[in-house]
């Protein structure tokens, strides 16, 4: 399968099943074009043949020299004899193995405060109370928590911790008493545990600083960007802004990190389409780490992103490549999370087929220890797998998570980013269409532009 | 070749790796909303 695209002068290819991506100019781009219309894909048996030479010269003798598109020709066969181009799927036949692959626990979300001292307008946590009532997870609950982790991760090493909420510095002293915990069960068990915490900042001190930066891997440290944006959608209770209390103490957060193992996290709505500029007003702020994430709501929130959006969406991305490109060349780079992409190595295909791994790797926990496929199906009764003291109780539910893949998708079969997204949000697919087995839509024409982007900001720096 | 330039080489080097499940888990990093796992780094190859 083949997806080329033009974007910001750079002709790519990208070859799906290999993963192979090229930069080509006008004539081989054409040429691939034209070859890739016949109704079966292309082989290089199929390309030496004499008709394909004299369809391509027939249908682009006018605009490029008999010469040039011949060589161009020549390229495309190098290129799909090598399997960098026209690839076949390989991978469709190893999704029984994904399927039926066997998956240990390696990662827990854990609300450890279902409360929030914000009231962010488009929170899918209800101002951290899920749909249910507010509570503080127990150091008892949260022991449990990890002992639950610890004894059904098999022989994996790394266990992923986060500390989620709702606002987790709510809850400190038992977030640091669980850290202590972890570290003690990590040499008993032959474990190591990568923490991490996502917070809104109010909270945020210098103990507390001390404290993410000695144990935490990574920390999220959510702000919507410029001042105006955060304070209509991150308010205070009392409707307050908070954006004048949490700046300074992120920077200090971020530098005293080294601008490293941190993210600056927003949300972007269809109150600030224009989204580019918080992501750069976080670059102007001196942050080097940063994501900002389309807001996920109901189709009838007034913020929710509609279809019509899309094109101004896109032009914002385009116009965010763009600029890191320019702050690249001049030494002022920044990582945009949805703009990185690793093209040489990255994930395996195992990975790439199966996705984020809610439901089996990796579960929520709330505060009273009952067990969720993730942070955003929490609440939902048809999804309590089960809790802290009896485990999994409704194993199917982990099971139906497991079938999930690329190929369980009918919208991923012909997506040439199926391979970087992986399926996309499972409960994004299910808030919209009733199933973990779809996609959301707006979520999926978004992913596609990033990925387009991040390959054509790859293809500009490549120049270097 | 003169009418291509290759970013990288084909990613089906790495089929070989038989899913570890070492790697983060994608939904840890950033997002919480969404889900990318390109830009994910393997454990064996750090």
């Amino acid at each position: 399968m083949i997806h080329q695209y033009r974007n910001n002068g750079y002709n790519i290819v990208m070859d799906v099943y290999s993963g192979a991506v090229h930069v080509v100019d006008d004539v081989c781009y054409d040429v691939i074009a034209e070859v890739n219309r016949a109704e079966e894909e292309p082989t290089a048996e199929s390309l030496k043949t004499p008709e394909v030479k004299a369809g391509l010269l027939a249908k682009l003798g006018g605009r490029y020299e008999a010469a040039d598109i011949e060589d161009a020709l020549s390229d495309v066969i190098e290129l799909t004899e090598g399997n960098q181009l026209f690839m076949k799927d390989i991978y469709e036949g190893m999704v029984e193995v994904v399927k039926e692959r066997k998956t240990v626990v390696k990662a827990l979300c854990m609300h450890i405060a279902h409360d929030c001292n914000l009231a962010c307008r488009y929170c899918f946590a209800e101002e951290g109370e899920y749909h249910g009532r507010r509570a503080m997870m127990s150091y008892e609950v949260g022991k449990k928590a990890l002992d639950f982790l610890i004894a059904n991760s098999g022989s994996r090493r790394n266990l992923e911790v986060d500390f989620f909420g709702g606002e987790p510095l709510m809850n400190w002293q038992v977030v640091k008493d669980l850290v202590a915990y972890g570290r003690e069960q990590e040499k008993k068990f032959n474990k190591h545990f990568r923490f991490t915490v996502t917070t809104n900042g109010v909270l945020l001190n210098d103990e507390i600083q001390d404290f993410i930066n000695k144990e935490m891997d990574n920390v999220v440290l959510s702000l919507d960007g410029r001042k105006e944006i955060n304070d209509k959608m991150r308010p205070f209770r009392n409707g307050k802004g908070s954006y004048d209390l949490i700046v300074p103490k992120f920077q200090k957060l971020a530098d005293s990190r080294n601008q490293e193992r941190y993210y600056i996290r927003g949300t972007f709505t269809r109150n600030n389409l224009d989204f580019s500029n918080d992501i750069l007003h976080y670059a102007d702020l001196g942050f080097k780490q940063m994501s900002i994430e389309p807001v996920v709501g109901e189709e009838t929130d007034p913020y929710a992103i509609r279809e019509e959006d899309l094109p101004q969406i896109f032009e914002e991305y385009d116009k965010l490549a763009k600029v890191m490109i320019e702050r690249e060349k001049e030494g002022k780079g920044f990582n945009f999370f949805h703009f990185m992409i690793d093209l040489e190595g990255g994930p395996c295909i195992y990975k790439r087929l199966s996705g984020c791994g809610s439901g089996t790797e990796y579960l929520s926990v709330t505060p009273w220890g009952d067990l969720y496929p993730c942070h955003q199906f929490v609440g939902q009764d048809e999804f309590l797998m089960g809790n802290v003291d009896e485990g999994i109780t409704k194993p199917e539910i982990a099971d139906e998570f497991r079938s999930c893949s690329v190929y369980s998708k009918d919208k991923c079969r012909n997506c040439f980013a199926k391979f970087y997204c992986s399926g996309g949000c499972m409960a994004n697919a299910y808030n919209f269409h009733g199933t973990i087995h779809d996609a959301y839509d707006i979520g999926c024409e978004m992913q596609r532009k990033r990925v387009e982007c991040a390959i054509m900001m790859k293809a500009a720096l490549a120049e270097q | 070749m003169k009418h291509v330039k290759s970013l990288n080489k084909p990613m089906n080097s790495n089929l070989e790796k038989k899913g570890c499940g070492e790697c983060q888990t994608s939904c840890q990093s950033a997002c919480k909303t969404s889900c990318t796992v390109g830009n994910q780094t393997c454990e064996q190859s750090k």
